[in-house]
């Protein structure tokens, strides 16, 4: 399995750099991906976001696709695309440290 | 993927105006933009149909031509036939946390999708720009489309 660090902290990580254990995120490995990612510094709507991502998934098992999203915590469509530039579907999860979602809308 | 790298771009052509013909294209289209790729979508012939105001909440699955529908083609052309399945498909879509065509449309507009109609669609079926969703940013000609899909992948559904 591969790995990663974010500030000192070592996380398991699939080929595409999703963390793949949603247990070894916290808030400042979000941190440190959104800053390789070139999306920081995350702000509260950012934030929202990632809250959310992260209790749906633990609550349904799957990581929200982003009508959902939108849906739920009231963020535009258009937000998520100048929050998550380059491709919200995927780096919103990668923040969250959850995997690659399977939801295509 | 780093900064300087020109992003993937997809370019679909929509060119059938059913409801089961009309998601693929839409999603494709979504999942370009979800995954930061470009996307654009060129609606032409009966493509049409689904940015067409008027036509666009009222598309059916086609039970006649349809060789994967498990009917007889005989009884698929009974009356009735394609707005029953019309309406088992919908409720498959709303199961699934599908939107409506009309919600894709306005979903691929704000993901920052661009949508053309295709002129001589327009011509042909009588409609012009107004009669089309707002979300349709111009309608194009076959050689702008050409010019606009420069360098890009292009899918015809």
């Amino acid at each position: 399995m591969a790995t990663a660090s974010y500030n000192g902290h070592t996380v398991d990580v699939d080929g595409e750099g999703f963390m793949t254990d949603p247990e070894q995120w916290n808030r400042e490995i979000a941190g440190a991906i959104a800053d390789d990612l070139g999306i920081s510094p995350l702000n509260d709507d950012h934030w929202k976001v990632i809250d959310f991502c992260r209790q749906d998934n633990a609550e349904r098992g799957a990581v929200p696709g982003l009508r959902r999203i939108a849906k739920q915590t009231g963020v535009q469509m258009k937000t998520l695309y100048k929050l998550f530039p380059k491709g919200p579907g995927k780096l919103a999860s990668k923040v969250a440290g959850l995997p690659k979602p399977k939801s295509c809308i | 993927m780093s900064d300087n790298e020109t992003p993937r771009k997809l370019c679909i052509i929509c060119s059938k105006g059913s409801l089961d013909m009309a998601y693929p294209g839409l999603i494709l289209a979504n999942a370009a933009r979800m995954a930061g790729a470009e996307a654009m979508i060129f609606f032409t012939f009966w493509g049409l149909d689904m940015v067409t105001e008027k036509k666009v909440d009222k598309l059916k699955v086609s039970t006649v031509g349809n060789p994967s529908m498990p009917m007889p083609t005989m009884l698929g052309g009974l009356p009735g036939m394609s707005s029953m399945a019309s309406t088992m498909m919908k409720k498959k879509i709303d199961q699934l946390e599908l939107p409506p065509i009309r919600e894709l449309i306005e979903i691929l507009d704000d993901s920052g999708a661009e949508l053309y109609g295709c002129q001589m669609a327009c011509e042909m079926m009588g409609l012009e720009k107004n009669d089309l969703m707002p979300q349709v940013k111009d309608v194009i000609t076959a050689m702008d489309f050409i010019d606009k899909s420069e360098g890009a992948q292009v899918i015809f559904v």
